[in-house]
């Protein structure tokens, strides 16, 4: 089932929270949704899964307008929200059995489905305990497991792995990764190595609005097109200067790291060029350039980039 | 139908393992048990075949019970969160609503269940009026019924279990005592509609055995409003943090 949202806005009384975004998503894809927090990941996923209305645009599951199909597109999502809320309470077995019931598997299939699930996710030792015993991380497999028990086409996953070490951040991306390749799947994170290392497909979203889309692979070759560099500059203006260095052209963000002793971290759309007009600004300002490192580019710069403007 | 007994099971299931249901079950059959039979005007001392006394404490022990089984029904879920897992799962706002209600009106049936050996001890110790005796069980059921609509709705408005508690208790107040109080202070139709609105003309209207529609009416669309407005408040998503 492909997802495809169109000129989709959700507003929080006056609040634009999601700001007219359209993206779609094909079967077999995994999508990263990446952004600082409260840029509108969460607001964007709970409509998809139709907890939430949007204020305006649509947004289409399958075939279906989840505005007002909901009931039918229910039963093909599969969702954990962020923070993994369960009744902890309720022993595991019990709780995915209750999980399944809502989710309308039917009586016969579900002691087959939670077998398969509760192995998959490996809960195998402490399916009997109640949710409440359990550590974070398994805490989080139930979750998942909450998700997928009915097997869904879409699953839709807030931070799936915040609060895991890194053996089962590693253990629960790759679960994700073999159960993708036949579903439809968004997870939201804001770990940059998770999307590089799971997702076939990413995109930034900051302020609600979408500032990237492409593949790990395009991102990071944009990322190679811009150049960072840490310069340290004496200059008689020590206060002006950050604001000086943003005049220049080719630089898209100056990061003061330490104003004081001049300390900055620079991003430029350009390698050469960039080094050259440093030099000759300084020269016209009457600055001392004592420092320039040129630092290698990463997805995390690409980011910083795009959500920090 | 099967996704409202869906809900209602576990949530029935929740009262067992969580203690509500032994602590209610324990604190109102010993209460009515003891009133009934050995306190004030109890039994013996009345010297008459019927449940009157029991009906009459039934009554006021369920106007504090029942928003204290309603409470947690909605408010812990929004306070958890589980609230979205829930209505984003294949099964309607409307279906989570009634099945929460089912399992809090089988709570109070489960507690009635309980008190029938009292039922029976009366019917041997002298003649009883079956017939009023019954409808005294039906009366409280259709009171429990409405006043479970009114402790859902509190619960639904707030993510505090206390919040909700009280607010039921209040709204519960006023059904009971507050506009009978009142009807008396005013004449002719203010006084009557008020008195129309009050629990106690209708519960006391049915337990004496007569089945009045307007009296079925009441119950049942005080039920229906609660359970209604419960479920427009979920549909709002209101997510208080």
């Amino acid at each position: 089932m492909d997802i495809s949202v169109k000129n989709l806005s959700k507003k929080y009384g006056t609040q634009k929270a999601v700001d007219n975004i359209s993206f779609t998503v094909k079967t077999g894809e995994i999508l990263g949704f990446l952004g600082p927090n409260g840029a509108g990941k969460t607001t964007t996923m709970k409509i998809l899964t139709t907890y939430l209305s949007a204020t305006e645009g649509e947004v289409k599951i399958g075939s279906f307008d989840v505005s007002d199909n909901a009931e039918k597109i229910k039963p093909h999502i599969g969702y954990l929200p962020e923070n993994n809320p369960l009744y902890l309470d309720m022993p595991v077995l019990e709780y995915l059995w209750f999980m399944a019931e809502t989710q309308g598997v039917s009586k016969e299939n579900i002691p087959g489905r939670i077998a398969t699930i509760v192995s998959q996710c490996g809960l195998n030792k402490e399916k009997h305990k109640k949710i409440g015993e359990l550590s974070k991380g398994y805490r989080q497999r139930v979750g998942l497991a909450q998700a997928l028990i009915h097997d869904p086409e879409i699953l839709i996953l807030d931070e799936p792995t915040t609060g895991l070490d890194p053996n089962q951040i590693v253990e629960i991306r790759n679960l994700i990764k073999e159960i993708g390749k036949e579903k439809t799947v968004i997870l939201s994170t804001h770990i940059l190595p998770e999307v590089e290392a799971t997702c076939d497909r990413i995109l930034i979203i900051n302020d609600g609005n979408i500032v990237a889309d492409g593949t790990p692979e395009s991102l990071s070759k944009k990322a190679e097109e811009s150049s960072v560099f840490r310069v340290q500059i004496k200059s008689p203006k020590p206060d002006e200067l950050a604001d000086e260095l943003r005049k220049l052209e080719d630089v898209s963000l100056v990061e003061v790291l330490n104003r004081a002793e001049g300390k900055f971290e620079i991003t430029s759309k350009s390698d050469m060029p960039f080094r050259e007009m440093l030099f000759n600004s300084c020269v016209k300002n009457g600055w001392i350039l004592t420092e320039l490192q040129f630092m290698e580019a990463s997805l995390e710069d690409i980011f910083r980039e795009l959500t920090l403007n | 139908m099967k996704n409202i007994w869906i809900i209602a099971k576990r949530e029935f299931q929740t009262f067992f393992d969580s203690l509500v249901a032994y602590i209610l079950l324990f604190a109102f059959l010993g209460l009515t048990g003891f009133l009934t039979w050995f306190f004030g005007n109890d039994i013996f001392l009345v010297k008459q075949a019927d449940l009157g006394a029991f009906f009459d404490f039934a009554y006021l022990l369920f106007i504090f019970f029942i928003p204290a089984i309603t409470m947690r029904m909605i408010a812990e879920e929004k306070k958890a969160g589980t609230l979205e897992v829930l209505v984003t799962r294949a099964i309607s706002d409307w279906e989570i609503v009634a099945g929460k209600y089912l399992a809090c009106l089988l709570l109070v049936g489960t507690s009635l269940l309980f008190t029938l050996p009292y039922y029976f001890t009366v019917a041997w110790l002298g003649p009883m009026d079956h017939g009023a005796t019954i409808m005294g069980y039906f009366g409280l059921l259709l009171l429990s019924s409405a006043y479970i609509g009114i402790g859902l709705f509190a619960s639904s408005i707030t993510n505090n279990q206390i919040v909700a508690f009280l607010l039921a208790l209040l709204i519960g107040f006023v059904f009971a005592f507050i506009f009978d109080f009142s009807a008396s202070l005013f004449p002719g139709g203010v006084g009557n509609f008020l008195d129309y609105l009050s629990f106690n003309t209708h519960f006391n209207s049915i337990s004496r055995g007569v089945i009045d529609s307007r009296d079925l009416i009441f119950f049942l669309t005080l039920t229906a409003l609660g359970l209604l407005l419960t479920e427009r408040q979920l549909a709002q998503r209101n997510v208080i943090d």
